[in-house]
Formats: C-alpha cells, structure tokens, sequence
C-alpha cells in the first residue's frame, strides 16, 4: 500500500517534468501577456508617458480605451474590418457552397479540380498579394502611353473603362473592391476542403428518397443538402468571421507596410491598428486596441454560435 | 389487345422520358465543367501571371497590351532578385529557423500531450481547459507584451526571438493528446508490466502510431516559418535574422526609379515554388491538418 502511495506521489512529479517545457513557455508568452496586457490597457498614458521620458503615474481607468476610441483613428479601422468581413464572409461562402456541389457532382477529373481549388491555400499572403498589385496596377501612370495591367485590359474586352484601382489617386471603394477579390481568392480553399468533405460524407439515402420523388434540383439544394451541410457551414462562417476581423497580411501584400499610395490611414485595419501603436511605443493604446478587438471577436462568434445552434440540423 | 397497346405506349413513353433525362444529364454535366474549368482559371491566373511576368523584361512589361507569353524569357530577373533583396541569407535564415523551432515544438508538444493522455496528476483536467480556453485569445493581444519582454530580455535581432515565443502550440497540444487517447491503455499498462520506461514506450509505440499526425504539425510550422511576416518584422532590423517574406517587400527599383515589377515577381516565385513542391508531395498530410485546424500556417 505504501509503495502504491508512493508510485502515485511520483506520477505526480514525473507529469509536471513532462509539462515544464511547456508550462515555463506558456507562463511567460501566454499567461503574463494576458495580465500585462491588461494592465498596460488600463493604465493612463502607459507608453506615451515614458517615451516622452516623464514619469508613469500609477493611475488606472480608461483613458486608453478614450483615446483610442476618440482621436486614435481607431473607428476608422474598425469600419474597414467590418465592411471587409461582411462582404468578403458571405460571398466566399457562397461561391464555395456552389464550387463544392459542383464538385461533388462530377465524376472525371475530381481530384483534379479539387487540387486546383486547394492551390491558394498553400501560399504567402504577401508574396500572392504582391502579384494581386502587380495585376491591377497601371505602370507608366499619368504619362501618355499608360499600361493600363492585365485586370484592366481583360475588362476592357467587355467593354469597360480602365479603372484605376490601386495607384495614388484611386478611390476607396476601388480599393476595397480589390482587397474584396483577393481576400475571397485567398479564403475560397479551406471553405471549399471543409465543405466538399462535408457533402461526400452525407448519406446517399437522402438524395436517392429525393430522385424517387423527382424533387427539383434546387429544392434538393435548399432542402437536403444546405440543411445537411449547415453544421459545416456554420464553422467555416465562425472561421471566417474570425479571420475577417484580424485581416491585415493582404493589405500589406497588395498596398504595402504605410499604405502610402492610398492615403495610409484610412485602409488599416484593427490588427494593423494595434501593430501601428505598438511601433509608435504605444503600448497601452495598442493593448486597449487590442482587447476592443477581442471583446469584438468574442462576441460576433458568441453571437454565431447562438445562431447556428438554432439553425443547425444534426 | 387493348391492354397490350397501352404496355406499349407506356415503354414508349418511358423510353422518351428516358431519353430526356439522358440530354438533361448531359447538359448539366456540361455546364458543371464549364462553370468549375471557369473559376480553375480565375483561381490559377494570379499564378500564371506571376510566372511569366517573372520572365519579361521590363520594357515588355509596360506594353500598353499585355502580352500573355514572355517574347525573350528573362532569367537574369531571378539573379537580380536573389542580390536585390538578399534572398539568399534570408532564405538560409528561414531554413534555420523553421527546422530549429519545428524540432523543439514537436519535443514540447510530444512530452506534454502524453502527459496529458497517459499520466496521472492533481488539477489535469482544469489545466487543460485553461489551456484550451487560451486558444479564443487572438495572437495580437499576447504580441504586444512579448514584443515588451523580449525586448527587456535582450532578445532583439537574434534567432532565439524568432523561434523561442512560438514554440508552445496549444492547438498541437490537443491534437497530438486525441491521438495518443486513441492508443488502448493495455499496451501502455502491458509496457509498463515488461519494465519499460514511459520514455521508451513514448520513442517505440506512441510517436510511431501517430506519425501522421505528427507530419502534419511539421509541414504547419515549417510553413509557419515561411509566412511569417508581422513579428519578424517587429523584432529584427537587420538582413542577419529576417526571414525570406520580409524581404519581398524591399523596393526592386531600376535605374529610372520605378518599381521593377519583373524583379519582384521572379522573387514572389522564388518564395511560392518551395510552398507547391511541399504541396505537392505532402498534399494529404497539409488537407488533414488543415481540415482540423482552421489555421494558416
């Protein structure tokens, strides 16, 4: 009995050593960041005060939250995240549903296909970015022989104007319609692997019950497949709407670090935002920045969870 | 007789009905492959146009009509890109360090995931939601105090910086612990029995049987290592510790000022091939992974 009390006490101990790698890691990078940056948020002036060589006051409240949320520029961010997200989480959705059934409901070249619409997965948000700039961008701008890039001139086979969509000059809803193109390039992979896996697990029995009874196709769409799919739907929406909210790496791709071309300011982001502040050693307004953005993440996903609850079928 | 002339009619018009649905079969599979071969090019354009502007020279490049095929194939663009913005030593750098922090993660993450699915301790349960319960935290709100700390501990512009903060993955903790709860406790409890050491039994049975998953957190975090821009960005100032993304943005500027966008592009492709070769190759591996992640890199 005593020897068995013993082994125990040492299982103990042998767990914490397997653990302590981790756990001193996860101390420093995870733990005192949740608590400092608390602190910092909530500590008037932290950052802006000691660059200016002054002394911290030890005063908590709000005056970050104030500040960022007034004169900080930070509503300017909040509003481009939202407008990316809530145009971008619903169109790449949709366009992977179609893409995905379409998918499921071909025969030859499948895999082919399927390996195709996986490729922008495996890429850097930068580096394709960078391609995304060099394709709606116009080389030689303000001279006489203009080229116009490669996006232009196919639009101009429909007949369009060229537009110009990224140089200095360009309007805000170009940029954004840029952006909208290839954030919903860059999100159609994981939306079309999470949704195509979902369809080819579904039991044929449904889709059989349905072609007895000659149901048209778009009912079988809304009522079997959409219903059944809905769980997936739901996850790939939550992830999206996360993701959406801490877009910044293809703003940097297609306009660059400081935006400059475009005014720099009024295209950031929140994530943007915070790194900007955190540059500036504004470490209290980057750490109130980044808990609004928190609070925000938390909540639209609380919010879809509730949802999706209600409108899953499992 | 009647009876007769009706079976027929009813074969005829089934045949017809058949033959119906033959056609409409076959248009809609047409249009299915119209559609999906449509959206394949949108979706392979942005590649093909990275390419081949990676081969023109810069006057072809500023044609007011773009051509589609390089007229006189440029490498020389890939040479420029490699001194322009130091691609070498950047790439060397990411190398470095994606293999040093994938091995060190997979240690950390292996020890405590089969402390997790195997061994006994007070407070196991609660500690591993907390963990879990880390994972709804975004990444930016923890960057800002290790940006404070690394700086405090000296860390800036080092290798140590870029690999240290990020070696602790709990969602590869989770993963890995499912695999190992998967593995029948008799096997661990019959080791056990034979005398050998949990050590042993992780190196024999454990990390062989969930060598898939394994892989997969490989490929993630030297992928990781690839992409990686923002904090690389933050904590290094010299070309010694960057990594190859940071380099992309550098300006490629030729004699007149403006950006040399073939130049850029030959070093967008640099950094995308080695990203479709590991596709490639390790397809499933990524698909699983990523399926159950949600994750980027």
């Amino acid at each position: 009995m005593k020897n068995f009390l013993q082994k125990i006490k040492f299982d103990q101990w042998k767990a914490w050593i397997y653990l302590l790698p981790a756990v001193v890691l996860l101390l420093i990078f995870t733990v005192w960041p949740i608590f400092n940056t608390l602190r910092m948020a909530f500590w008037n002036g932290y950052g802006l005060f000691k660059e200016l060589g002054g002394e911290l006051t030890f005063e908590f409240g709000i005056k970050n939250f104030k500040w960022v949320v007034g004169y900080g520029g930070f509503i300017t961010c909040l509003k481009n995240t939202m407008l990316l997200t809530v145009l971008t989480v619903p169109i790449s959705t949709i366009l992977a549903l179609v893409i995905a059934v379409c998918l499921n409901a071909i025969k030859p070249f499948q895999r082919f296909l399927q390996t195709i619409f996986f490729l922008p997965y495996v890429t850097n948000s930068i580096a394709i970015g960078m391609v995304f700039e060099a394709m709606f961008n116009i080389v030689g701008f303000g001279t006489t022989m203009p080229s116009y890039g490669i996006i232009n001139n196919i639009l101009g086979v429909f007949g369009m104007d060229p537009v110009n969509w990224i140089n200095a000059g360009s309007s805000y809803w170009a940029n954004i319609a840029v952006l909208t193109v290839y954030i919903v390039w860059n999100a159609l992979p994981f939306k079309i692997l999470i949704l195509l896996g979902g369809l080819q697990s579904v039991n044929k029995q449904y889709y059989d019950a349905a072609k007895i009874d000659s149901t048209p196709r778009l009912r079988v769409f809304t009522k079997i497949t959409v219903p059944l799919l809905s769980p997936m739907i739901a996850y790939v929406v939550i992830t999206g709407f996360i993701g959406g909210f801490k877009e910044y790496s293809s703003i940097v791709g297609i306009f660059g670090d400081d935006m400059q071309a475009v005014g720099g300011e009024s295209l950031n982001t929140m994530v943007g935002y915070i790194y900007k502040q955190l540059g500036a050693n504004h470490e209290g307004d980057a750490s109130a920045a980044a808990l609004i953005l928190f609070a925000i993440i938390f909540v639209v996903t609380m919010i879809n969870m509730y949802v999706s609850k209600k409108k899953t079928h499992y | 007789m009647a009876d007769k002339l009706m079976s027929t009619m009813h074969e005829k018009d089934m045949q017809k009905v058949t033959a119906m649905q033959k056609v409409t079969k076959i248009l809609v599979q047409f249009l299915l492959y119209a559609f999906l071969i449509v959206m394949a090019l949108i979706i392979v354009f942005p590649f093909y146009w990275m390419i081949i502007s990676s081969l023109k020279n810069t006057a072809e490049y500023r044609l007011p009509v773009p051509t589609l095929f390089p007229q006189e194939i440029m490498w020389g663009n890939y040479l420029e890109a490699f001194t322009a913005a130091n691609l070498g030593k950047l790439f060397m750098n990411t190398v470095y360090v994606g293999i040093v922090s994938t091995i060190l993660s997979l240690v950390v993450t292996v020890l405590s995931a089969f402390a997790f699915a195997r061994l006994e301790f007070k407070g196991k349960n609660a500690l591993f939601a907390a963990l879990l319960a880390t994972m709804m935290i975004p990444g930016e709100l923890f960057t800002i105090t290790n940006y404070v700390t690394v700086t405090k501990f000296g860390w800036l512009d080092s290798y140590t910086v870029l690999i240290v903060p990020f070696l602790v993955s709990v969602f590869y903790i989770y993963l890995l612990r499912q695999n190992f709860l998967q593995i029948p406790n008799e096997l661990y409890l019959a080791a056990k029995v034979d005398g050998t050491t949990d050590l042993k039994y992780l190196w024999k049975v454990m990390i062989p049987l969930s060598l898939p998953n394994l892989i997969s957190i490989t490929i993630l975090k030297m992928m990781g290592a690839w992409n990686s821009y923002v904090w690389p960005r933050l904590v290094t100032s010299t070309d010694d510790y960057r990594l190859i993304t940071n380099g992309l943005r550098d300006a490629f500027t030729d004699m007149s000022g403006q950006a040399n966008i073939p130049v850029q592009m030959a070093a967008v492709t640099v950094v995308s091939i080695p990203l479709f070769l590991v596709f490639i190759f390790l397809r499933k591996y990524i698909m699983k992974g990523v399926s159950r992640s949600g994750i980027k890199g």
